[in-house]
């Protein structure tokens, strides 16, 4: 089981932070993704695997519209 | 055209700018045809900065504590503010115009591109105040070349803004040179801006690559409602003295830099960010109908199965790519899209081709899901058209969008709309509604103009609509119509546009990602916290004349490596380009607490302001249910799951409850978290219970002037005293 955003979502092997942001939903470009408070790069998200139990925070980066 | 006959002139001596400011205003009134200038002294600049602070400093001088919209002593002041005319970094051109509005009763600050903001300062003045009622209509003219303000003649019997503004920029240009029309801006409002409430300022400027007047436009509370009312049709600025110094900044050689590395950042970056320079912002589209943040029917659904029609690649599509659609020199985030050789199908320009400034995400979705529409078509056409007539797009989708619920519910009939049937998604019959409304004829459409709260009473006096549920489902917060995205899913952005000092634009916060996605602002502390620093941190581009979307619309591709989730939220490196900028056109060192600080000046000065002027209190916070969550069954039924989740939240069990009895309970929890909230961001804002900002909030602000601390202890009052 991993966080994502404060909230529980389950864990599979070899998940990578495109899958999470794809199971999310998540379609806003500006995303930010920390991993155990470790930054993960943009150009990375397809190939970082997730491990289990992390804490996973997926910022939208828009703070106005 | 003929010549127009001058009906007062006055000479001046152009000032040129140092360090950003000219140091002279001028005043314009058009009642007894009068002029003058006035010095701005450093105290003034210390205080208010520019742009937005200048406005209302100046129109704080000019108007008493009883003055309405109609009076002859408001004024529409427009400001530019210090950085306004910079070209050699993205996004700065923008003035900023401020007035009482008609809607609200209090002050409103609307904004616009084009170039009239920094053609006013180049030709001699910081500021412009317009003043009075002309008998007749007139056109207001700043000529920096012929040293001359005038008041002319207006030889316009259709005052609308695209037959108004081609007329001025070819009247004004050399006739030799169809390029020298890039040289004037034209600032217009339309015929449905005199009968309306929804009056917008159209703001040009010459493209010179199609050799044609764009416009852009400050549209929110209409400020063109009262130039129409003032009988003015045009207000035009023209100097040739016009260069990328032209600010005469201290340091050019730092703005350069900046602005070479940000043009970098825009065109290495844009495609995989917020695709500005191809989709402008309706790159929102799809995002916000994903996140259930588009508003649909009436703020009803913020998701709707016919979003695709209206993707952003579609209107990538119908864009012009390839050209450089800035609306200020410098600009390479170009946003200012434009759909070229569109054929009218409707109005009294039908058949026509003529080119569309627009739409951008707020009309796409105000005249289009909201209204129950997603034809890209229909809604260009209408973008047209509200431009043209000088209306504003948001208060006209959301207002129709009101209207289309009131007529589904069966408050109002079609004995009342004169025949139109005016269901969400009927196309013909909203489009037919916005010409009545740029007629100014019709009865009902007259109603209509005047905006959601006005209708409301009327709704209820003319045709016996049931006043409560209009209050429900009504989407205006101090008499201003909401923008165009769904809030009732976020408590951060209830006050994103329900805390708001001059009612529901966006413009002061827009927490719906931090607060509800990231989980960034988990309690109340910290959502006051946000609501305490956007607000502030971006009433600052009003001050000095920015467009905010390079601040935020792209950003550095380390900055979420480089800075924490809750810092990089606020994109550190381009807030420290700011605090440079400043330093650099004005010679003025600031820090990035600097600069917030200056904003909460004038910040809390406007809401001083607004209790001077009878509002400014606690019970003009208001917010209505809609905004707070699903007022009907059905839309508790879009979204079943997700909202039994969030009664269970709120320590509910929603089991045997039907659907309209879940959202009754929803609306009790929420209510009461809406007051905690106010509690909360007053508190953090240094303002008492009654939303009133304290003395001693002023006085560390350094804003303890006298007529401002006497209005605040006037009106400071304990609880049992406050006014219902």
């Amino acid at each position: 089981m991993i966080t994502v955003n404060g909230e529980p979502m389950e864990w599979k092997r070899e998940m990578t932070v495109r899958d999470i942001i794809d199971a999310k939903r998540y379609v806003f470009p500006l995303l930010a993704v920390w991993i155990d408070s470790v930054p993960v790069p943009r150009d990375d998200f397809d190939i970082t695997e997730v491990p289990d139990n992390a804490n996973v925070q997926i910022i939208h980066m828009i703070s106005g519209g | 055209m003929e010549k127009m006959k001058v009906l007062a002139e006055w000479s001046y001596d152009p000032a040129k700018p140092f360090r950003g400011y000219t140091g002279k205003t001028l005043k314009v009134n058009v009642g007894d045809m009068t002029f003058e200038s006035k010095d701005v002294s450093e105290d003034m600049k210390d205080k208010f900065t520019g742009g937005r602070g200048f406005g209302l400093k100046l129109l704080w001088d000019s108007v008493k504590d009883t003055t309405k919209w109609n009076d002859p002593e408001n004024e529409v002041v427009i400001s530019g503010g210090p950085l306004c005319g910079v070209t050699q970094y993205p996004g700065m051109g923008k003035f900023y115009a401020v007035f009482v509005s008609p809607l609200t009763d209090q002050t409103y600050d609307s904004n616009a591109g084009g170039h009239f903001g920094p053609l006013l300062k180049f030709a001699g003045w910081d500021a412009i105040e317009i003043q009075g009622k002309a008998q007749k209509d007139v056109v207001v003219v700043v000529d920096a070349d012929e040293k001359k303000v005038k008041i002319l003649e207006s030889p316009f019997d259709d005052v609308n803004a695209y037959t108004v503004t081609e007329a001025l920029h070819e009247y004004f240009g050399d006739p030799d040179d169809i390029n020298d029309r890039r040289f004037s801006s034209v600032l217009t409002a339309g015929k449905g801006a005199e009968t309306s409430f929804w009056g917008c300022i159209n703001s040009s400027f010459w493209d010179s690559h199609r050799k044609m007047p764009r416009l852009k436009q400050a549209g929110r509370g209409g400020g063109g409602t009262i130039l129409r009312d003032k009988k003015i049709a045009a207000v035009v600025v023209k100097t040739h003295d016009l260069s990328g110094t032209a600010n005469n900044p201290a340091d050019v050689d730092t703005l350069t830099r900046l602005g070479a590395k940000l043009h970098k950042e825009i065109i290495t970056l844009d495609s995989k960010q917020c695709r500005m320079r191809t989709a402008g912002t309706p790159h929102l589209n799809e995002i916000m109908n994903e996140y259930h943040l588009l508003p649909t029917n009436n703020y009803k659904f913020g998701q709707h199965k016919d979003a695709d029609n209206i993707h952003s690649k579609v209107y990538e599509k119908m864009f012009t790519q390839g050209i450089a659609d800035g609306c200020w020199y410098g600009c390479t985030m170009a946003c200012a899209k434009a759909v070229d050789g569109y054929e009218l199908k409707t109005g009294p320009w039908k058949g026509k081709k003529i080119t569309v400034d627009g739409p951008e995400y707020e009309t796409a979705a105000g005249l289009g899901s909201n209204v129950g529409v997603f034809d890209p078509e229909w809604t260009t056409e209408t973008n047209f058209y509200a431009d043209h007539y000088g209306l504003d797009t948001i208060s006209l989708g959301t207002g129709i969008a009101f209207v289309c619920e009131c007529y589904e519910l069966g408050l109002i009939s079609k004995d009342n709309t004169n025949g139109l049937d005016l269901k969400f998604g009927n196309k013909d019959d909203i489009m037919e509604l916005l010409h009545r409304l740029g007629e100014g004829k019709d009865d009902f459409a007259l109603m209509v103009g005047k905006g959601i709260h006005k209708m409301k009473d009327l709704f209820a006096e003319k045709f016996g609509a049931d006043r409560k549920v209009m209050e429900r489902i009504g989407m205006e917060g101090q008499g201003i119509e909401v923008s165009e995205y769904v809030p009732k899913e976020s408590i951060a952005q209830w006050g994103g546009y329900f805390l708001t000092l001059k009612g529901p634009q966006h413009d002061e916060a827009w927490l719906i990602f931090m607060d509800r996605v990231n989980k960034q602002l988990p309690t109340f502390e910290d959502k006051a916290e946000a609501l305490h620093y956007f607000p502030n941190f971006r009433t600052w581009f009003s001050l000095v004349g920015l467009c905010k979307l390079p601040w935020n619309d792209i950003e550095p591709e380390d900055n979420a490596t480089k800075h924490s989730p809750q810092e990089a939220a606020r994109v550190p490196e381009h807030v420290q380009n700011y605090v440079d900028i400043f330093e650099a056109v004005t010679g003025k060192k600031i820090t990035k607490e600097e600069l917030v600080l200056q904003s909460e000046r004038v910040y809390n000065f406007q809401r001083v302001f607004q209790l001077r002027l009878g509002k400014g209190t606690r019970k003009f916070h208001n917010i209505p249910d809609r905004a707070l969550g699903p007022v009907w069954a059905d839309e508790w039924e879009a979204r079943t799951e997700y909202y039994d989740n969030e009664l269970k939240a709120g320590g509910i069990d929603p089991a045997g409850l039907s659907s309209q009895e879940k959202c009754d309970r929803l609306q009790k929890i929420r209510r009461e978290q809406w007051e905690l909230l106010v509690d909360t961001v007053y508190k953090r804002r240094g303002w008492d219970k009654n939303g009133i900002p304290t003395v001693k909030k002023l006085k560390e602000l350094g804003m303890d002037i006298p007529e401002v601390i006497a209005v605040v202890e006037k009106h400071a009052k304990p609880e049992d005293q406050w006014k219902d």
